[in-house]
Parts: C-alpha cells; structure tokens; sequence
C-alpha cells in the first residue's frame, strides 16, 4: 500500500525528551519522508536549532529542507511565582512538520490549519 | 613632568574604557529577497559613503554574514548611535537547488549556490543566538507577512529579549500593505520603508536611534 506515515506526538513523550532529542527525533522521522505532529510546539530555542540542523543536512536530489506550521503561541496567565520571577512565557502549540517536498500549506488561520500532503 | 603626562594618559584610557557604551551589533534578518542587503547598502552609503554587498533577484545572493563596523547614524535631535551592521543571509526552512536553475543558473552553480545558502542560513541563525544585540526584521510589504519563518524567527528574537525594529520593505511598489505588516506584529514598531528609492528611510533611522541606544 503506498501512502504517507503520519506521527502524532503527545505533549507527554515530548516532556520525557530533551532539545536535542526532539530535534533529532523530527529530522531523522522527516528525512523518512514522515509527517510529524507535534501535540506541543518547540519553544523558540530549539525552533532555532531546528532551522540550523535542517540546513546542515540539506542535499542536492535529496532532503531539502522541512515545512512546518504551527498555531500562534498562546499568553498563559502567569501563577503568582511566576509573576514575581517575571518568568512568564506563551504556551506553545500544536505544530506539523514535513519533508518540504511533500508538504504544502494550503491555509492556516488562528484555528485552522489546512495541509495537503503528496504521496509521490 | 613626563610621568605625569603618561599618567593622566592612563588614567584616561581607564577611564574611557570602564565608561565606554558597548558597541552594539544589529543584524538584518529576513525572509530571502525581502531587501536586507539593499537597506544594509543603503545605510552603509549613507552614513560611511561605500556599499556592503551585492544586490540580485535570485534569492540568496547574500549566502554569508557581512558585517560592516563602526557607523554612526544621527537622529534629527542630535543623538546618535555607533553601531556595527550585520546583513544576513535570508532565513528559511527550505533551499532547493532546483529553484535557482528558474533564473538561469546552470546545475553545477545552482548546487554549489544551495550548498553555501544552507551554511549562510546556518551561519545566521548562530549569530542570533551569540552575537546580536538589536534586529531589524526585513519584510517584503507585498507579501503576507504570517509565513511560518517569520513568525518563528520574530518569536526566536523575542525570546533572546533582543529590541526589534520591523522595517515594512518595497512600499514603492503598488500593492504593499505595510498594514497588513503591522496588524500581524503589533507588539513592535513597524516601519515602511522603500530601500530601492529610499522613501521613509529617515524615519528608519530615528526608530534606529531612539530604539537601539
């Protein structure tokens, strides 16, 4: 049967891994050809580690890099400790990642994400 | 009479060191083609009469970090910032050597020009996170500003507490929406600019001067 592997990830297997981990997790399941859904978006840090290791395995007639979107960061209403550490950062949220050659991004709103993934 | 001048020479060179400002280092970031180098030589010519790098419709002419040092730029009331200009290569997830055959490249340049835009995009994204102090975040103003890049690398910025200036590029052509830019970052000062003919750049200048001191 040919198609396409979709994996869901839950924000519970993404708390046991760390950066590296989920970095490496997505582009090994990517290159594959995978699509990632991630139940929790990266935050920021490892966005930006992810753009740098995607370019670093990028070749000619090969990988050629990943398309990713994701829902706006939510702000989360920061606890009381928070709000005196002056640590509050947005909640993160679901996001879906492919091989740029087999995933376009057809729509995406505040809610709606509309994908179309190719077989081929 | 000697050791006294060569004392109040070190003194001074303390003292010039221990209060000396920081020279700070603003980075171009961007998406590809949306006018980093332009408005990096623009500055440049500006404020120290030479241009920084070479300009092209292919998308990722720029495929190394350029710095230029030591600009003063002078806002209207007379203040002014000493600042080193960083233009970077444009960000993205994607570089394909395909898309460079389109402009008629030939294969063996177009992998060669993808090879060095993914270490450029690599490169970039590494002085973001050690060697930045300040960003401006270059849009083209006649394409939707809510790209997935953008809205990453701004979040990647906020997160590094950087001061961000969004300079809303090409308001020359007929439909730039440099609204469309400012309702979609409206937590940052947005700028339209043209770089190409230079409308607005002033204003670009005193946001710089006032923003990035």
């Amino acid at each position: 049967m040919q198609g396409v592997q979709i994996d869901l990830i839950s924000e519970e297997r993404l708390a046991t891994l760390t950066s590296m981990e989920k970095i490496r997790m997505i582009l090994d399941d990517v290159r594959e050809g995978t699509i990632v859904i991630l139940e929790k978006g990266l935050e920021p840090e490892e966005q930006s580690a992810l753009i740098e290791m995607t370019m670093r395995e990028i070749l000619p007639d090969g990988f050629n890099g990943i398309e990713i979107e994701t829902y706006p960061s939510r702000e989360e209403s920061p606890g009381f400790l928070k709000r005196i550490l002056g640590k509050s950062s947005p909640k993160t949220r679901l996001t879906v990642i492919g091989p740029a050659n087999k995933l376009r991004m057809i729509k995406k709103d505040k809610d709606i994400i509309s994908a179309w993934i190719s077989s081929r | 009479m000697s050791i006294l001048i060569q004392t109040r020479k070190r003194v001074s060179r303390f003292l010039q060191a221990f209060f000396r400002k920081k020279r700070s280092r603003i980075g171009i970031y961007g998406p590809p083609n949306a006018g980093k180098t332009t408005l990096a030589n623009r500055i440049t010519h500006d404020w120290t009469g030479e241009d920084m790098g070479v300009v092209s419709e292919i998308p990722h002419e720029t495929r190394r970090a350029l710095r230029k040092k030591d600009i003063t730029i002078t806002g209207s009331n007379g203040s002014s910032i000493t600042i080193d200009i960083v233009d970077t290569p444009g960000v993205t997830t994607k570089i394909d050597y395909k898309e460079f055959l389109e402009y008629g490249v030939n294969k063996e340049d177009a992998i060669i020009r993808a090879r060095e835009a993914t270490e450029g995009v690599a490169e970039a994204m590494h002085w973001l996170r050690e060697d930045i102090d300040g960003v401006i975040y270059m849009l083209d103003s006649t394409e939707d500003p809510f790209m997935q890049v953008n809205i990453m690398m701004v979040g990647i910025i906020e997160s590094r507490h950087l001061p961000v200036i969004i300079a809303a590029n090409k308001i020359d052509l007929p439909d730039a929406s440099p609204q469309r830019i400012r309702s979609a970052f409206p937590q940052h000062p947005v700028v339209p600019v043209s770089c190409l003919d230079g409308k607005n750049v002033e204003d670009l200048y005193e946001k710089m001067v006032s923003h990035f001191r």
